[in-house]
């Protein structure tokens, strides 16, 4: 197998790598379920998590992964950093250089500043993009695609990709590193990709991305019969810059509520890549149905993220091993 | 009392000829000017140098250069910026009004002017803020910078745009009592905010936040419409859109006087460089879309665009060494804009040398009202000329800055600037820039150079 020497955009995937760190992340998982949840793989490399925005959910699931993977993990908050004109980005990451990091998880707000990390020869070690502005978020695709396949394909999930299912992403897909992300991979996978959201929250010229877009939920659930709904965070400042009139009003149209969870196909999935804002994007009846993946996805995320840790930082040694 | 004879220089494109020049002045043209060399009084000296291939053009005249003194000498200074003039073959650099503190009193501009006389190695005119601070309340005192031993006739508080209608048009109405222009920073405000990159295909995948042709374009719009009303004249800077050229077009046809630049950068690169997320592609206006770079070629050639100016635009590398949202805006022109406009107008076999002096030197001298700049190559006008070879390519470097933001590093570009000459002092010869400036080898009445509007 190949191994990656940065993960920073979905579109770094090829079929292959995708289903490669997905049949990885299958191993992982079956690690997870074991009564002691630890490979010695990554011992002796120090892992990074280097964040410059809060991220809880996202940084321990990384932490969790790495540290299963018997990795030395630093958690470096650096919230507000250069933009505020603290210390700048290039300062910090030759400060974790010097430290000698092999890997840098980085979630930063603003869009390419994992790609400038990996490409400004400031630092040597492996960049993984845990959320970089409203750009990409991989490793969130990476798990989503996890979360689908098995669903569909349960224990007989490896080697196969998403040929043929039915996707629909809902929301602020402006804004959103998750939409991003999930559309390249998906294409990638074979999936077919449904974007819905009111037209100030899509791109200017989303005409160019590979996806059917949607300006009404009602009338895409009924044509389109999606196999997974992905739900998307509202950011509420969002309504004051006036994407839309008011929650109401969101929640009413782009909302996924019990009307809408019994337009779903039985076995769907409604997924959602948290936190929730329930009332808003999701309703509790939705958020708390069989449909939900909610939390499939946390704990796919922890088996996602050791697979690509074990795939960029552990050289030749083979899953084999395990 | 100096003399130079420049043998078998090609004046805009014709066939080889002689040149004198003597002292600041072109004394003869063609056999005359052999003549005369060969015949003065022996007592003095006249270098004759070879400028077989070369063509000459008059000095290159910028409307939009951001020298940074005083204030932001870390990036530049009138010295340096000059320097860099020199090595573009300009020989006039209009100094815009963004400094600390901003050029929006007589006191600032003075000094700036002056800055530039000391330096020597071009004219330096001051561009005045049209408000106070920059900050779009108040009218700056213009009639005062207007009245100055700066005499500013261009007005502009770029960088920023006079977005507020009413003191546009007062604006506007008000510089007429001095033949002024108020050269407009067209950026819609509200349609910008947080802007990183031009709107587009681009900027959705990259998830940049969309600077939208249409916040340009609205401000021409209202901008001519509102130049015709008052019948003031108006300078659009640094046009960057198809749609842009199209508005400007109707305005003339429609016989507002309006006129409008474009830089090299706009001219040559696009908005697909943000892929690489390296700041030294981030500038205001963004690089826009293949789409625009056309029909902005199409428009300096067919007259719609009336002038390249550089919005060189220095700045430190640590403003661009960092990730891209925290990057300031700009990019280095002053020693690019030649060759981007060989590229366009006499590489391309779709204009001529003459459409070249036109943009780059006598236009501009006209909006800004320079009298000494821009003059025809002719006998009695000032010995201001830029001796271009358009048969060699070479490196895009940028030497004589003090910044290194150059988005045109790595590519090759024809035609060179071998020799400058400003006043008739050579500020680069042989592709070298001048060691000292023209005062420090022949010192001369201030006064002689300077700016005389009319």
């Amino acid at each position: 197998m190949s191994s990656l020497k940065h993960l920073l955009s979905a579109a770094d995937l090829s079929r292959d790598a995708a289903i490669n760190l997905l049949d990885i992340a299958e191993t992982m998982s079956s690690v997870n379920d074991r009564e002691i949840k630890k490979l010695p793989t990554l011992r002796g490399k120090t892992v990074v998590n280097l964040f410059f925005e809060d991220s809880t959910r996202t940084r321990i699931s990384f932490e969790l992964a790495a540290k299963r993977l018997s990795a030395d993990v630093i958690n470096f908050s650096a919230k507000g950093s250069s933009v505020s004109k603290g210390e700048s980005l290039k300062d910090t990451a030759q400060t974790l250089e010097a430290m000698g990091a092999d890997g840098v998880v980085i979630r930063h707000p603003a869009s390419g500043a994992a790609y400038t990390l990996a490409h400004s020869g400031w630092i040597n070690g492996s960049i993984v993009n845990a959320g970089d502005g409203t750009h990409e978020h991989p490793t969130q695709a990476l798990l989503d695609a996890f979360t689908i396949r098995r669903r569909l394909h349960g224990a007989a999930s490896s080697g196969k990709d998403l040929a043929g299912v039915k996707v629909a992403v809902v929301g602020d897909v402006l804004h959103s590193r998750v939409a991003r992300s999930n559309l390249l991979l998906l294409n990638t996978l074979g999936a077919e990709v449904h974007l819905v959201a009111p037209p100030t929250l899509l791109p200017a010229n989303s005409s160019a991305w590979n996806a059917v877009i949607h300006f009404s939920l009602d009338e895409m659930l009924q044509t389109v019969k999606p196999d997974a709904v992905m739900m998307l965070r509202v950011q509420l400042e969002r309504m004051n810059a006036a994407y839309f009139p008011s929650e109401r009003e969101y929640a009413r149209v782009w909302g996924f509520n019990a009307d809408r969870l019994a337009m779903l196909r039985e076995n769907a999935l409604l997924m959602h890549p948290g936190p929730m804002n329930r009332g808003l994007e999701i309703s509790a009846a939705a958020a708390d149905s069989p449909n939900s993946t909610v939390l499939e996805q946390v704990a796919n995320g922890v088996s996602v993220r050791m697979a690509v840790l074990f795939n960029l930082l552990s050289g030749e040694r083979s899953i084999d091993n395990v | 009392m100096s003399k130079f004879l420049l043998k078998n220089v090609s004046l805009l494109g014709e066939a080889p000829t002689d040149v004198l020049i003597q002292d600041d002045l072109i004394a003869a043209i063609g056999a005359d000017a052999a003549g005369k060399a060969a015949n003065h009084d022996s007592a003095e000296s006249v270098e004759i140098i070879d400028c077989a291939g070369l063509i000459a053009v008059p000095g290159l005249v910028d409307l939009h250069t951001h020298l940074r003194e005083p204030g932001f000498e870390a990036s530049e200074t009138v010295l340096s910026g000059t320097r860099s003039a020199a090595a573009g073959g300009f020989t006039a650099v209009h100094a815009m009004a963004n400094t600390s503190p901003v050029a929006d009193t007589a006191g600032v501009v003075e000094q700036v002017w002056s800055l530039g006389l000391v330096a020597g190695f071009a004219d330096v005119v001051p561009v005045g803020a049209v408000t106070v601070g920059l900050e779009g309340k108040q009218l700056a005192e213009l009639a005062a910078m207007a009245d100055s031993r700066a005499q500013v006739r261009v007005f502009s508080d770029d960088g920023k745009c006079v977005s507020d209608p009413l003191l546009m048009r007062r604006a506007l109405e008000y510089v007429k009592a001095f033949d002024g222009v108020i050269a407009q920073h067209s950026q819609e405000p509200r349609l910008t905010e947080g802007a990183q990159m031009n709107e587009g295909i681009v900027s959705a995948e990259l998830g940049l936040v969309g600077w939208p042709a249409v916040a340009e374009e609205s401000i021409i719009a209202r901008d001519v419409l509102l130049a015709e009303h008052v019948g003031s004249r108006l300078h659009v800077c640094h046009l960057s859109t198809a749609g842009s050229v199209e508005i400007v077009r109707w305005a003339k046809a429609r016989g507002i006087n309006v006129t409008a630049e474009v830089t090299p950068h706009h001219l040559l690169l696009t908005d697909e460089l943000a892929r690489s997320y390296d700041a030294v592609y981030k500038v205001n206006p963004p690089l826009r879309t293949q789409a625009d770079v056309l029909a902005l070629r199409e428009a300096l050639i067919d007259g719609t665009i009336d002038i390249i100016a550089t919005d060189h635009a220095p700045h430190p590398d640590e403003s661009k060494d960092c990730e891209w949202n925290a990057a300031a805006f700009g990019m280095l022109g002053l020693e690019i804009a030649a060759s981007v406009a060989h590229d366009v107008l006499i590489a391309s076999g779709k204009s001529t040398w003459q459409r070249f002096a036109e943009v780059l030197s006598h236009n501009p001298s006209k909006i800004g009202r320079l009298a000494q700049q821009g003059q025809a190559i002719a006998v009695g006008s000032i010995a201001n000329l830029a001796l271009i070879d358009p048969s060699q390519t070479r490196d895009a470097v940028s030497t004589e800055s003090r910044s290194h933001n150059n988005p045109y590093l790595g590519l090759k570009v024809g035609g060179e600037v071998v020799h400058t000459i400003y006043r008739g002092y050579f500020t680069k010869r042989d592709g070298k820039v001048a060691a000292g400036g023209r005062n420090h080898a022949a010192p001369t009445d201030v006064n002689s150079a300077a700016k005389v509007s009319n």
